[in-house]
């Protein structure tokens, strides 16, 4: 069925439309969807094996009392880079990866709306976080941990350069993701497919909507929040000067605007993954569509409306701490409607224990239990005792790994055999995540404990004899088994893509859009523009009389491809200008004024020769009709 | 359906019919929305962060030793008027007359350009008075904040140039009309911006 992808020659005024369909400058100047995809999905995992190793040095250095392995120096590094690596270059992105992928294909759509803007958006990101790891190579990393409070940052507090790599870097790939989810925003209000309103949309999709929304209101304050600091660093202004009268408390507020928007835009798209997979192997509709969308939408909002309770022991006043404790309680309520929402979607069905559901329960009682530490914090009283102890890594971890990490690892098996044409294995799927799941309580589990005897945070160690020996020593053996987890997974990745079995379009029975085209699918996903008429279409098709509709005749959208196919043209300028940016980025870091205007002057080109060259591509027709011009 | 496929380059394409749409909002349109909703973010911080500091400023100069009100009423005056030469552009060119489009387009770019004259005056102003973003909070909030503005304002008036010039390089018909029109969506909606700092920055000194 697939077609090689056609070359067509189009003239550039300045060079010529890049045609590679194969080899790196294929990669470099791709603006298909599903390579980019791959692109983020693999970056993703990448920066994911670098923050897990960072991890495990970090519980090695806290295995027993007075280690010396790292010293506090290399410990600071050590969980600042963690935490930048696993928010910012890794489970963010996957999401946004996936997103990539499959919001196209959910949605029956041939591309996102500016295929050369979601280009863009992936390698000024993969730079960006390039960037950041040069820091290690550079006069060392960010020690300043993930949230980088003022005063910490200034330049008479940390002169060295490793805060400026933290501000550029998290800059830059901060204009990715924004760029990218005002693509998918536009990409999913225009580009459903015929018959597919708002209400048929998959869940997957529809999270990321929400998601996108909450990327384009909690980003800006975080720009903002970096450009003060580069100013203050570089060119001297006073934003987080307290000698010249200034609030180092207004970062704080800055960056929770967006640091805890920033927890819903991870776990957002991790929903949607679940709402895709109990669904699927349980046969049976998800329970409660449209209150799962409304809580989705109800936590977007309410997730603009709690970041102080990051700062209960900041000293803003019992009335601030009672208000936001208030918002931060009833945002519970949409979470755990939608928990409730995957029990109702599972009882009753006819579940089939695959890898893709076994993550998904691990990640129920996961999240859960960290949703449970989470209305515990939201009390200010409870919150002022175990306020930067371990009980607080624990319960983010619960959240952030078990609930992200561990759907988008469902993902990763549920969607394989759609991106490769191939399954994992799984067995070895299965004894992996039994493994990864046990590691990740081992992990964190006793880190509550640890916390509530008092261990704190971000320390590189404590002393013997009161009571945190077990705990850490069990955490430490957690994190051995979960690394043997993760390499069992990759192993099952490389397996997989070697010898894994060869699949056909939909081999899970699934119920969405993605799983009509073959796996993987052509370059331009869909011979003919799907056309829907019910929630779950391809579910629709295969069980009409369950659905109790009559599915539209498979050609119905050809009328809609009378023009055919059109398949933006490759370009050279989205690398290019993403390249213009960090180049000037080190030139500011290193005060080279004139190479940073001169890289200036080379991203204002790029953007002229962007928005001249245009859309470009070629059309693909498939019945049959000679070429025309 | 035939598993065959043809394919013919994109640029000659003018008889296919645009592709399907699920809303009456066209894709650039909606990305400038979606754009100017992020950027009233963006600026929300930035004032947010000036009035944070406002008054809090340990050295001189102050605020009320500096603005020249009516001055700033000119230059704001000038930069709404921009606005109102924007909607005549915008409708010359659905009409499709290209010289009432260029005529009100080259004003656009004009006022936006004496506004700017105004700002570097007014920079000069201040700095030869001692203000500098080194010199106390105000500096640095002030001159962040509204240099943030002035270049919003020359990428405006830039991108209007552009287009003018595009004009004249190839035809421009009221079909492209959107591209006008998401220009001068930015363009209005930095004039909304400006008005937010007038009033939060330079009235409410003196009230």
């Amino acid at each position: 069925m697939a077609t090689a992808q056609p070359t067509v020659t189009t003239r550039g005024k300045i060079f010529n439309r890049p045609t590679w369909t194969t080899g790196i400058g294929s990669w470099l100047t791709t603006v298909d969807h599903k390579r980019l995809g791959l692109l983020y999905i693999c970056s993703a995992f990448l920066f994911m094996l670098l923050a897990a190793g960072e991890a495990g040095l970090i519980r090695l250095q806290l295995l027993t009392p007075t280690m010396k392995i790292v010293n506090p120096d290399h410990f600071n590094q050590l969980f600042t880079m963690h935490g930048v690596t696993m928010v910012f270059l890794a489970i963010m992105p996957l999401g946004i990866g996936l997103a990539n992928y499959f919001v196209p294909l959910q949605i029956g759509a041939r591309d996102l709306a500016f295929p050369r803007l979601n280009a863009f958006g992936y390698w000024i990101y993969a730079l960006g976080g390039l960037m950041i790891y040069t820091s290690w190579f550079l006069g060392g990393a960010p020690d300043v941990g993930w949230f980088a409070y003022a005063p910490l940052t200034s330049l008479s507090h940390n002169p060295g350069l490793g805060v400026d790599f933290y501000m550029f870097g998290l800059f830059i790939s901060g204009i990715g993701t924004t760029g990218t989810a005002m693509n998918l925003i536009v990409t999913i209000i225009n580009m459903r497919a015929p018959g597919m309103t708002m209400m048929r949309v998959p869940v997957f999709t529809w999270m990321i909507l929400i998601m996108s929304f909450m990327v384009i209101y909690a980003f800006p304050p975080l720009t903002i929040a970096f450009i003060e600091v580069i100013l203050d660093r570089t060119f001297g202004t006073l934003f987080f000067v307290q000698e010249a009268g200034a609030l180092p408390i207004l970062w704080q507020h800055l960056f929770w605007i967006f640091g805890h928007p920033e927890v819903y835009i991870i776990i957002l798209p991790a929903f949607g993954v679940i709402s895709e997979i109990i669904p699927t192997f349980s046969r049976k509709s998800l329970f409660g569509y449209p209150v799962m969308i409304l809580s989705g939408i109800l936590i977007g909002f309410m997730g603009a409306a709690v970041w102080t309770h990051h700062m209960f022991t900041t000293g803003l006043g019992p009335v601030v701490n009672t208000a936001f404790s208030l918002t931060s309680f009833v945002i519970g309520i949409p979470t755990g409607i939608k928990i409730f929402n995957w029990l109702g979607t599972m009882w009753g069905g006819s579940i089939r224990f695959t890898t893709p559901i076994i993550y998904a329960i691990a990640f129920l009682i996961t999240f859960t239990l960290g949703g449970i530490t989470g209305i515990m914090l939201a009390m200010p009283t409870f919150d002022a005792q175990v306020h930067d102890t371990y009980f607080v890594v624990a319960h983010f971890h619960y959240v952030m790994g078990g609930g992200a990490l561990l759907s988008y690892l469902g993902a990763l098996y549920y969607w394989f055999p759609k991106m490769t044409g191939r399954m994992m294995s799984e067995r070895l799927g299965k004894i992996a995540a039994v493994i990864t799941v046990i590691g990740f309580h081992g992990i964190f589990f006793p880190q509550h404990i640890a916390g509530l005897l008092g261990m704190p945070r971000r320390i590189q160690t404590y002393p013997a004899g009161i009571g945190l020996e077990l705990w850490n020593a069990l955490s430490t053996m957690g994190s051995w088994l979960m690394g043997i987890g993760l390499i069992l997974i990759l192993i099952n990745v490389i397996h997989g893509l070697t010898r894994g079995k060869r699949v056909g379009n939909d081999p899970w029975d699934a119920r969405t859009l993605e799983w009509e085209t073959s796996s993987p699918p052509p370059y331009y996903d869909f011979e003919v523009q799907p056309v829907v008429n019910s929630l779950d279409p391809l579910w629709a098709r295969k069980h009409p009389d369950a659905m109790h509709v009559t599915p539209p005749a498979p050609d119905a959208g050809a009328k809609y491809d009378a023009g055919g196919v059109h398949i933006p043209g490759q370009s050279w300028y989205p690398f290019l200008a993403s390249a213009a940016i960090m180049f000037g980025c080190y030139a500011l870091m290193y005060d080279n004024f004139i190479l940073a205007i001169v890289c200036g002057l080379f991203f204002i080109f790029t953007i002229f020769g962007w928005a001249f060259e245009g859309v470009g591509g070629h059309h693909v027709h498939f019945d049959g009709a000679k070429e025309h011009a | 359906m035939s598993a065959e496929a043809s394919s013919h380059a994109a640029s000659g394409a003018g008889a296919h019919p645009a592709p399907y749409r699920s809303s009456k909002l066209p894709d650039v349109k909606l990305l400038m929305w979606v754009f100017l909703a992020s950027d009233t973010m963006f600026f929300g911080s930035l004032i947010g962060t000036y009035l944070a500091y406002r008054e809090r400023s340990l050295v001189g100069p102050f605020p009320r030793d500096l603005f020249d009100i009516p001055l700033t009423t000119v230059s704001t005056f000038v930069l709404l008027m921009s606005s109102f030469l924007m909607v005549l552009s915008l409708h010359a060119l659905r009409q499709n007359d290209i010289g009432k489009f260029r005529l009100w387009t080259a004003g656009v770019a004009f006022f936006g350009a004496i506004f700017l004259g105004f700002q570097v005056f007014e920079f000069t102003h201040f700095a030869h008075a001692g203000l500098s973003i080194h010199q106390n909070l105000f500096g640095t909030t002030f001159f962040i904040l509204t240099g943030t503005h002035g270049v919003h304002v020359t990428v405006g008036v830039i991108w209007l140039v552009s287009l003018l010039i595009t004009s004249y390089v190839r035809p421009m018909k009221a079909k492209d009309a959107v591209y006008l029109e998401i220009a001068g969506l930015y363009w209005h909606f930095v004039d909304i911006v400006w008005i937010v700092i007038f009033t939060v920055v330079y009235l409410v000194e003196f009230v």
